[in-house]
């Protein structure tokens, strides 16, 4: 490379590298450390090695085999499972129904899907609080016909309707672009050749959109595992997922070492799980 | 028995559909309309109204609050756009050592949850300001704290790899050959550039800062770890009201909201269309 060149790439280069290593990875790499540091009264660590908080995030309660922080590992990543499989039963027929439109039907039903995309998160799952809420819509409704109040605020079923309704977009976007690119004729060569709809469907629309599906399923699950907005407006903070654990840790019991545990663990268990689909992936490909 | 089979298999599309843009619609459309009820407490409809709009615009927490949120978007867009262009012109036209490797980090802002993101740089911030204070001598009331700018900085720090990815993808679309023409005419790189590469990329380039935009102003987790005195944004503003009770004033804040959304969705479809005209 010409040093010319080499001098251009580099101021390119550099302000957008030097930003993300100083503000981005040192952070994170300052978490591992904190996470095997010891605690100190009033927030913040003290500068001596100990595994205190992994031995506390792994000790199981006596005569069991896990605790409550585990629990709540388990139910975060349930949750996110749940929505996520919710999302695509509901997100694959839709991206195709939309697929399926005329081009100037299709550009207007994907806007509809874009508008709440862009809606602020916060504003979307303040809306679900008025509507579940014991004072909240649904109750109004049920007094003003005499019927016993329904209390949904702050149960799990209220956060999966949050979490569902704030990942829809997420899941219908990209399984969109990917129905979008399919070719149809595919579906009357298998016809032709005398495929069920059944078969047609599993062995030849089931894989050739399946980009878009792991796309979707992606997006929707990482910010999903990692909520902290639905459980503490829709559960009250009774029904507490993994970012309600860090965030309390980190705010009012102050044990940031044992918050950064937490968050290692997690980042371990959501990138072990990216690589290992990306070595899938690349592996069917071959 | 295979039309009936698909005539009903089409009813169930179209239902599936409608009720899913009901999901989607039926909530927002009840929280801007209870925003005009005449009444203080629950959701029994009491009749029209303007009078949380006026209290909303006359409180002070909620201007300074939309105020901040604004100075927080407009600077760390602006300072993250420079940055992710440039970053993006250097990942898509050179070759250089270690280039699969940060090509991965510059995803990981958007991959990791924020509440991660969050905690990680409330910790970082919490290191450097006690480090700051501690060299230049400073104590109590006159001491560094996290506040607006720690905000700038945290979202600077995921907008970039948004703004990143757009102009990327906008740099991959364009026919190379237009800048190798432009050098061998004689143009140095500066020029070909700001010539050639900068309009071609531009509805790309607006467009992940209208990107960034919309994330920095609907961002609670990451800002609400990183923010201090002083630093209260629109959503950390609505976030404590929400948790103290529900009020119709919370209903005009969410309705402001989502007026500014929708600005910013309009202005991103007159953006992608010039383009697609270009």
């Amino acid at each position: 490379m010409r040093s010319r060149q080499k001098a251009y790439l580099a101021v390119l280069l550099s302000p957008g590298a030097l930003w993300l290593l100083f503000f981005f990875i040192t952070p994170s790499l300052l978490i591992v450390v904190y996470s095997l540091l010891e605690r100190k009264d009033g927030g913040g660590v003290i500068w001596s090695f100990t595994l205190d908080a992994y031995i506390k995030l792994f000790t199981p309660n006596e005569g069991t085999f896990i605790n409550d922080f585990l629990i709540i590992f388990l139910r975060s990543f349930w949750w996110a499972t749940l929505t996520t499989v919710i999302c695509l039963l509901v997100g694959y027929p839709l991206a195709f129904y939309i697929a399926r439109q005329k081009p100037s039907v299709a550009s207007t039903l994907l806007f509809l899907v874009m508008i709440p995309f862009w809606t602020n998160f916060l504003v979307r799952t303040y809306a679900w609080k008025f509507i579940l809420n014991n004072n909240g819509l649904i109750n109004t409704i049920l007094q003003a016909f005499d019927f016993a109040p329904w209390s949904l605020i702050n149960t799990p079923t209220a956060v999966l309707i949050g979490m569902v309704y704030g990942s829809l977009p997420f899941m219908v976007l990209p399984l969109y672009a990917s129905i979008e690119k399919f070719d149809f004729s595919l579906v009357e060569a298998g016809q032709d050749l005398g495929a069920t709809y059944w078969q047609v469907f599993t062995r030849i629309f089931l894989p050739l959109t399946l980009p878009g599906i792991a796309a979707g399923s992606i997006l929707v699950f990482i910010p999903t595992v990692g909520q902290y907005v639905v459980p503490t407006i829709l559960g009250g903070g009774k029904v507490a997922m993994l970012g309600n654990i860090l965030a309390q840790q980190y705010g009012s019991a102050l044990n940031w070492p044992f918050g950064s545990a937490i968050a290692v663990v997690f980042m371990v268990l959501l990138m072990g799980g990216i690589i290992i689909y990306f070595r899938i992936e690349q592996e069917q490909e071959i | 028995m295979d039309n009936q089979f698909l005539t009903w298999g089409k009813r169930l599309l179209w239902l599936n559909m409608l009720f899913s843009f009901l999901f989607l619609y039926i909530p927002i459309v009840i929280l801007v309309a209870f925003s005009f009820n005449d009444s203080r407490l629950g959701a029994r409809w009491e009749g029209f109204t303007l009078k949380w709009y006026v209290e909303m615009f006359s409180s002070d927490a909620v201007l300074s609050a939309l105020s901040n949120s604004l100075i927080v978007a407009f600077t760390a867009t602006t300072i993250a756009t420079i940055l992710g262009t440039m970053t993006a012109v250097a990942m898509e036209r050179f070759r250089f050592p270690f280039r699969k490797t940060f090509d991965g980090i510059l995803y990981l802002p958007v991959i990791i949850p924020d509440i991660v993101m969050g905690v990680s740089l409330l910790a970082f911030f919490s290191l450097l300001t006690s480090i700051v204070n501690g060299a230049l001598g400073l104590s109590g009331n006159d001491s560094i704290r996290p506040g607006l700018v720690t905000v700038i900085i945290a979202h600077i720090s995921f907008i970039i790899s948004f703004v990143t990815i757009v102009v990327r993808t906008s740099l991959k679309d364009f026919d190379k050959s237009l800048e190798e023409a432009a050098q061998d005419l004689g143009a140095d790189e500066w020029t070909t550039f700001r010539r050639i590469t900068l309009p071609l990329i531009a509805p790309g380039i607006l467009g992940g800062a209208l990107l960034g935009f919309t994330l920095s102003l609907d961002d609670y987790v990451i800002t609400a770890f990183t923010t201090g005195p002083g630093g209260t944004t629109l959503p950390i503003e609505v976030f404590g009201r929400i948790r103290r009770a529900i009020s119709p004033e919370i209903n005009a804040i969410s309705t402001l909201m989502l007026m500014m959304s929708m600005m910013l969705i309009i202005i991103s479809q007159v953006v992608q269309r010039r383009s697609a005209k270009m």
